[in-house]
């Protein structure tokens, strides 16, 4: 996994609420056996007109040329509904290394910081004051001090993140290597079980 | 003190806590399908390692196995790799599968409960988010990511923070023509779809106590659409019965002992929790969607909400949905013409949802213009239902009994929802391009599916039961 520290970065807006993963990668493109090439398929259905697949969308923020970035910013309740890892894989192959919004699925928030991607969970006003950004306003994301900030108005909220996520995303290790680590604890538990 | 039937379980499988941080959480049962599976194994081979403890996992392939034909090769040619890829996997880590052409072959939340590998106070997680279904038997049980598909196979452990705990209690006695489905689609319209978010719910009250196995896992199998980490039910002797004698169910004095074990899993009487919500059964009418998530439904009699008269959580995403769904605002739902049905999907796909069906129909037929795909949820549902005939009465009726599988619930294979088209569906999610892009679908009962699927328009099936 990728360590994270500090992202300053534009911002891509998209502006809808319960955004489920259905949305974020459509169940016809799961069925890659490796965790690459999902991005292309980021909000596909929104991207593209569900009747005409090589036409694009102009009005979907993913084709509008002038919104570019690492972070995404979207609307409450992002990421809700099925558990396919694959929504947190297509939004990291996409490039985006941070999303913003006023709250996120449980299953969704665990996949993306096993990825390495930060969920920065901020007040339904300062949500709504990052979308009345211009489309050259950068945010900065400072994962040590747990900060975001609107560069241009110099507006901070400080984000929640459990204090050992913290410090497996800082320093890129992913919870595989800390359970392997405790193997002898957890055979130790088995025999006490039976 | 006092403790609910989710401390009880959670306490017995911490194998220690991190210090302000999550706790290390045994598995008992780890189920798993060809299409969240593949990137956990070769996570595995990357780091040399092998799967832990491979007696604690069982595989099918339920997500994109088709529907029909399934003794000849997968036709779709990424579908049939992901299907080889779990056959290889499983071979090369001795993992027991149940995959095509087997007969205990199903979706995976239909198989456990079962073959009775789903029991009362295990942990038993899946990466599916429907894992909740198994709650209904008094576990936790919860959906997770691949990355966790890939710890649970190092180390049988995961890494979990406790979540808060929810009551929803529903009492009374529910109105001819009101099923378990109705229940959990009222619950959802009334505290949305993001109502449980953070919080494990247990479902509590006589209307539930009152329920069959079945028609409990449906009620867990959507406590995730209300964003729960999982749902549970405290077992009973409803429970047992229902396990006993299955194929891995404890047999002789280890049955006895067991069943002594689960006794003590329930909720004691001033046990602490987080929300309790209360729901009255008698007010329930048989439910259906009008929007793009499960908490956006109705009673059948009654309209479509508007901007004015909807909840807070859906009014800013109403008008958009109603576009995707060419409904209106203040409409009636009643009368609504639809162009498929489809009874299927974990949530309604058991023998009991088919016999419910086959009740109904009996001697009647399907309206024209209607096409109606039934598809079990496993082989053994298959197998039950044309042992009692029910697949002749879905013939006469014009219904297609298919094989089994995932199917339109989530679209993965051939069976879609064409663009524009109208699905009245038994699954449990009616999110925008589920059962294909562009699919419009409704949420229902498999008895108002019935009789949407004679009348081929939304129904008050009160009107045509006697
Ligand atoms: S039937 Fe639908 S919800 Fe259930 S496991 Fe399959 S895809 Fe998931």
């Amino acid at each position: 996994m990728k360590a994270l520290t500090t992202i300053q970065s534009r911002f891509v807006p998209v502006n809808i609420e319960n955004i489920d993963t259905d949305q974020i990668i459509p169940a016809r493109f799961l069925k890659a056996t490796t965790r690459e090439g999902f991005g292309e398929n980021l909000f596909r259905d929104w991207r593209y007109y569900n009747d005409d697949e090589s036409k694009t969308r102009a009005d979907f923020p993913l084709n509008m040329s002038q919104f570019d970035g690492e972070i995404l910013v979207a609307g409450k309740n992002f990421g809700c509904g099925s558990s396919r890892e694959h929504a947190a894989w297509a939004i990291l192959d996409y490039g985006f290394r941070v999303v913003v919004s006023s709250f996120f699925a449980d299953i969704f928030r665990n996949n993306a910081l096993n990825n390495g991607v930060l969920p920065v969970q901020v007040s339904d006003e300062f949500l709504q004051r990052i979308f009345l950004q211009d489309n050259n306003t950068e945010l900065t994301v400072d994962l040590e001090q747990q900060t975001i900030r609107i560069n241009s108005t110099g507006e901070q909220e400080h984000f929640d993140i459990n204090s050992y996520k913290k410090t497996c995303l800082l320093n890129g290790y992913d919870d595989i290597d800390f359970l392997l680590s405790n193997k002898a604890d957890i055979e130790t538990f088995e025999k006490q079980r039976v | 003190m006092a403790k609910s039937l989710f401390e009880k379980i959670w306490e017995k499988h911490v194998v220690k806590t991190i210090d302000d941080g999550p706790s290390v959480l045994y598995i008992d049962k780890h189920f798993i399908h060809e299409v969240t599976s593949p990137q956990a194994f070769t996570g595995l081979n990357k780091r040399g390692i092998r799967v832990f403890r491979p007696q604690q996992v069982v595989a099918t392939a339920d997500h994109n196995v088709p529907t029909l034909n399934q003794h000849l090769p997968i036709k779709e040619e990424l579908s049939r790799l992901q299907v080889e890829a779990l056959i290889k996997n499983c071979a090369e880590h001795g993992i027991e599968l149940y995959g095509l052409g087997h007969p205990f072959q199903g979706i995976v939340h239909v198989i456990g409960p079962e073959l009775g590998i789903t029991q009362p106070g295990m942990t038993i997680v899946c990466g599916d988010s429907h894992t909740s279904t198994h709650g209904a038997f008094g576990s936790i049980a919860f959906g997770i990511g691949t990355s966790e598909v890939e710890m649970v196979f190092a180390s049988q452990c995961l890494l979990q923070s406790k979540p808060k705990l929810m009551r929803i209690n529903v009492e009374g006695v529910l109105n001819k023509g009101v099923v378990s489905k109705d229940i959990v689609l009222y619950i959802l319209s009334k505290i949305s779809a993001s109502g449980a978010t953070g919080y494990a719910v247990e479902f509590a009250g006589s209307a539930i106590r009152s329920l069959s196995m079945e028609a409990r896992m449906t009620i867990c199998n959507m406590s995730i659409e209300m964003g729960a980490r999982c749902g549970m039910i405290a077992p009973d002797e409803t429970t047992f019965a229902y396990i006993k004698g299955r194929k891995f169910a404890p047999q002789g004095a280890e049955w006895d002992k067991k069943v002594a074990e689960w006794k003590q899993l329930f909720s004691d009487a001033d046990a602490p929790f987080d929300q309790e919500v209360f729901i009255n059964a008698a007010a329930i009418e048989p439910m259906i969607t009008y929007g793009t998530n499960p908490g956006m439904g109705i009673g059948v009699s009654e309209t479509i909400p508007t901007t004015e008269t909807i909840n807070d959580t859906d009014r800013s995403g109403l008008a958009k949905s109603l576009a995707y769904m060419g409904l209106e605002q203040g409409a009636a739902i009643k009368g609504q013409k639809i162009d498929y049905v489809f009874i299927g999907s974990c949530t309604n796909s058991r023998i009991e949802d088919l016999r419910m069906v086959a009740s109904f129909v009996k001697g009647k037929k399907k309206a024209d213009g209607v096409e109606v795909w039934i598809v079990p949820g496993s082989k053994q549902v298959e197998a039950q239902a044309i042992q009692e005939g029910i697949d002749k009465i879905f013939e006469e009726a014009g219904f297609q009994l298919r094989q089994p599988g995932c199917s339109a619930c989530l679209g993965m294979n051939e069976d879609k929802i064409p663009a524009g088209k109208y699905c009245i569906s038994t699954s449990n999610r009616n999110f925008e391009g589920r059962q294909g892009a562009g699919a419009r679908t409704l949420l229902a009962s498999p008895l108002t599916a019935a009789a949407a699927a004679v009348t081929g328009v939304i129904t008050d099936v009160r009107e045509l039961l006697n």
